[in-house]
């Protein structure tokens, strides 16, 4: 009896001392929110992210790790526009956090902040994998991050009073960066404007939109459907009589359909890092862009 | 806005151009272009305060709701303030707050060299109906989920299963509390038991389409409890959860007793976490006790009679489960494998009845203790995306009996149960799977079972989360 007693004594020490930390701990789930809120918290955050580059955010497992990090989270990050409804719910459910259920201050998703593209205007899943809030990929345009940075800078503030000043200068100095970067980028990527390219997934609008590039023709059928020989075939069909540059894919997607179109049509493949750490190249957000817009160039010539 | 667009590509491109002509012309079109910049954000801004204006009058027209709900909480000032504002409105009206609504319809062909009315395990106390499907095409277990929030602090879920026989059964009704810190989520109503791996998963996620030899011996399928249960996680990266329940203990292997108090009550822990980006495992071990008061069955008694027994006593259930996952870099669609294990023990001890029908007229009371155990292991592979192969295998040890007094009217088995399963299936969405299986099962002595199934199990509505 004293031994049992002694355990649940321990136990309830682990309990009560855990939530004493100094930093913020952040739940991230996928990596350029980890990113963006390391820009934003520095050294007062600890950013845990639940994926990795090469994962595909559709398909994620609500693994035993998240839910033992979610349980010690202050703040979820998460995309939104139903990209994590596969998992995290359920992360969130079982974690035992009141801190970051959907609605609390802990819970924050960058789509609120950005305008959606692709809305569906039905909703059918024989239109495959549609999300209704519209296409979740926003992170392939840097100016999301503009628009998220401001915001996730508050609620970091909201969630740690006592540096708000400090999330505050970080946001105003990401902010000057990133504006320049994306002007350096914009030059860059100036040639690109119009050029017409066909994509594996619908992953890159809002890279798109932002480059002014034109999206022909998409090797999935549907979203998140396989590509199929027929499909693929009405695709090379397209490309007879609406030539394009290059095949856009995400670095964690299979080179099987990308290859078969880019042998038959004489195109290039262009495999862009999608996220940070997609790419050896992609290490930060600044890295990610600077990455795409060098391949989206290449690809073009 | 063209013109904004129109303009910062000819600035972009005209820069490009004359990038190395001049240094200064970064920093005037840096200017340039944050100029652009708030004009189109102000541009936006008056859009979508144009936008809300119009939702607002609609909604004005709709229902004549209270003047204060229908502006929009001004958000903290930031440089994007429109943007704020972009979430479009939820649906409003009655169904505003229906709970999340998904079905799960299912059917199957099998084709079995045994008659699945004889289903029985040599040496095993029957557990209920637990025999595969009936031959030829039948339907099998429909299943209807509601869940939504409650209010801030609990959640609910209710899961019910309509049977191929129009029966409605009540799988799961439970509420959660989501508002309490530290990792503790206690639920309660009725649920399926957290013990061992595979109990508290719902039958169209199985990776086979029947549960295992062991699941179906020891627990009569899997383990519903009606009443509490509390779930802590530990504080630590490594995922440690420690689990207990109690509650009326009315499934096998107790049954109703009609009395105040707990009926039984179970304890686990479970572990997890990742090996590099490319594994990750969950472990676990589970105990079970609970009471039977006049569990009765028939039995084939040393004379050959059909001897009507009766057993009251405890059931201890001891469980150990593994599985271990791995996808390349953890994207597992592609390719992936899991890796699936789980051993029982049980020891049964009371007494035991012999004719308690009195049909023979020979009833007789006297002790009972029996220690059995068996295991399963599968693996399932994905080779390629929606294609996956599977193989199981199940083995039961009737151990050891004591009949005590009752010795001399029943004999003590030992013959091992086993089967030998492999699967195919394909997935074409997240919401549809088609499998085909072909099992050989040794069940009873000299008996061998050839059973094949086809199967679809298709899901619509609400987006299901995917368990670990």
């Amino acid at each position: 009896m004293k031994t049992l007693l002694q355990w649940w004594c321990a136990i309830a020490l682990l309990a009560l001392a855990s939530p004493v930390l100094a930093v913020l701990n952040v739940f991230a789930t996928v990596p350029e929110w980890g990113a963006l809120t390391e820009e934003l918290g520095g050294d007062k955050v600890s950013v845990y992210v639940a994926t990795n580059g090469l994962q595909d955010p559709h398909h994620v497992e609500a693994k035993p790790s998240l839910i033992a990090r979610a349980r010690g989270a202050d703040l979820v990050v998460a995309t939104g526009a139903e990209l994590e409804i596969g998992w995290l719910p359920l992360v969130t459910l079982r974690a035992g956090n009141p801190k970051i259920q959907p609605g609390k201050p802990g819970y924050f998703e960058a789509a609120s902040y950005v305008t959606m593209l692709e809305k569906p205007t039905r909703l059918d899943r024989a239109d495959g994998d549609v999300h209704p809030g519209g296409n979740p990929h926003i992170q392939t345009d840097p100016r999301t991050f503009a628009k998220v940075a401001p915001q996730l800078a508050a609620r970091l503030a909201q969630l740690d009073p006592e540096n708000a000043a400090y999330y505050q200068a970080r946001a105003k100095a990401f902010g000057e960066r990133w504006n320049a970067a994306i002007a350096k980028w914009e030059k860059e990527a100036a040639p690109l404007r119009g050029t017409p390219v066909i994509v594996q997934h619908k992953a890159f609008i809002y890279l798109f939109d932002w480059l002014g590039m034109k999206e022909v023709a998409a090797l999935e059928p549907k979203p998140g459907v396989e590509p199929t020989t027929a499909h693929l075939s009405e695709v090379l069909d397209t490309l007879a009589h609406d030539p394009v540059k290059m095949v856009v894919r995400a670095a964690y997607q299979s080179d099987r359909a990308s290859q078969w179109i880019a042998e038959r049509a004489k195109i290039n493949v262009v495999v862009l890092p999608f996220t940070v750490g997609g790419d050896a190249e992609a290490k930060d957000l600044y890295g990610l862009f600077d990455d795409t817009v060098a391949r989206l160039r290449k690809g073009a010539q | 806005m063209p013109t904004p667009i129109l303009a910062r590509s000819a600035f972009a491109l005209a820069l490009f151009i004359a990038a190395d002509v001049h240094a200064a012309t970064d920093a005037d079109l840096a200017e340039i272009r944050d100029q652009i910049r708030q004009l189109k954000e102000s541009y936006e801004a008056r859009i979508q305060a144009l936008e809300q204006r119009l939702k607002d009058a609609e909604a004005k027209t709709a229902v004549s709701a209270p003047a204060a709900s229908t502006t929009t909480p001004a958000p903290t000032p930031q440089p994007t303030p429109a943007v704020a504002a972009a979430p479009s409105a939820p649906s409003a009206g009655l169904s505003a707050f229906n709970p999340a609504i998904s079905a799960v319809l299912q059917g199957a062909y099998a084709n079995l060299s045994q008659d699945p009315n004889k289903y029985a395990f040599a040496g095993f106390v029957p557990s209920g109906d637990i025999a595969p499907a009936k031959r030829s095409f039948s339907l099998a277990e429909s299943e209807l989920s509601l869940s939504a929030n409650v209010d801030d602090k609990v959640y609910g879920n209710l899961i019910f299963s309509l049977s191929p026989e129009n029966t409605v059964e009540v799988e799961e009704a439970y509420g959660l509390f989501t508002a309490i810190p530290y990792g503790i989520a206690p639920k309660f109503g009725r649920f399926l038991s957290s013990i061992g791996y595979l109990n508290d998963q719902h039958q169209h996620v199985w990776d086979f389409y029947d549960a295992p030899l062991v699941y179906q011996a020891f627990l009569g399928g899997q383990y519903q409890n009606n009443g509490l249960q509390v779930k802590w996680i530990a504080p630590t990266d490594l995922f440690v959860e420690l689990g207990a329940e109690i509650g009326s203990g009315e499934s096998f292997p107790g049954n109703s007793r009609n009395k105040n108090g707990v009926g039984d009550a179970t304890a686990y822990v479970h572990a997890g976490g990742d090996v590099g980006a490319s594994n990750s495992w969950r472990a676990g071990l589970s105990y079970l006790q609970t009471a039977a008061k006049d569990r009765d069955y028939s039995q084939v008694d040393l004379a050959g009679n059909d001897a009507q027994l009766a057993f009251t006593g405890r059931s201890k259930i001891a469980i150990a489960d593994f599985v271990w996952k791995w996808a390349p870099n953890g994207n597992a669609q592609e390719r992936n494998f899991k890796l699936q294990s789980e051993v029982f023990w049980r020891r049964e001890s009371g007494n035991l009845t012999y004719d308690s029908d009195g049909a023979l007229g020979l009833t007789q009371t006297g002790g009972y203790r029996s220690d059995q155990n068996g295991f399963y292991v599968q693996g399932v592979y994905q080779f390629m995306p929606s294609w996956r192969v599977g193989a199981r295998y199940d083995w039961l040890n009737p151990g050891s009996v004591n009949y005590g007094a009752n010795a001399v009217y029943l004999a003590n088995g030992s013959f091992n149960p086993q089967r030998t399963a492999v699967m195919l299936d394909w997935t074409p969405s997240e919401f549809s799977r088609f499998r085909i299986q072909y099992q050989q099962a040794k069940l009873r002595p000299d008996v061998t079972d050839n059973e094949i199934f086809v199967q679809y199990i298709l899901t619509l509505g609400a987006h299901g989360a995917h368990n670990f």
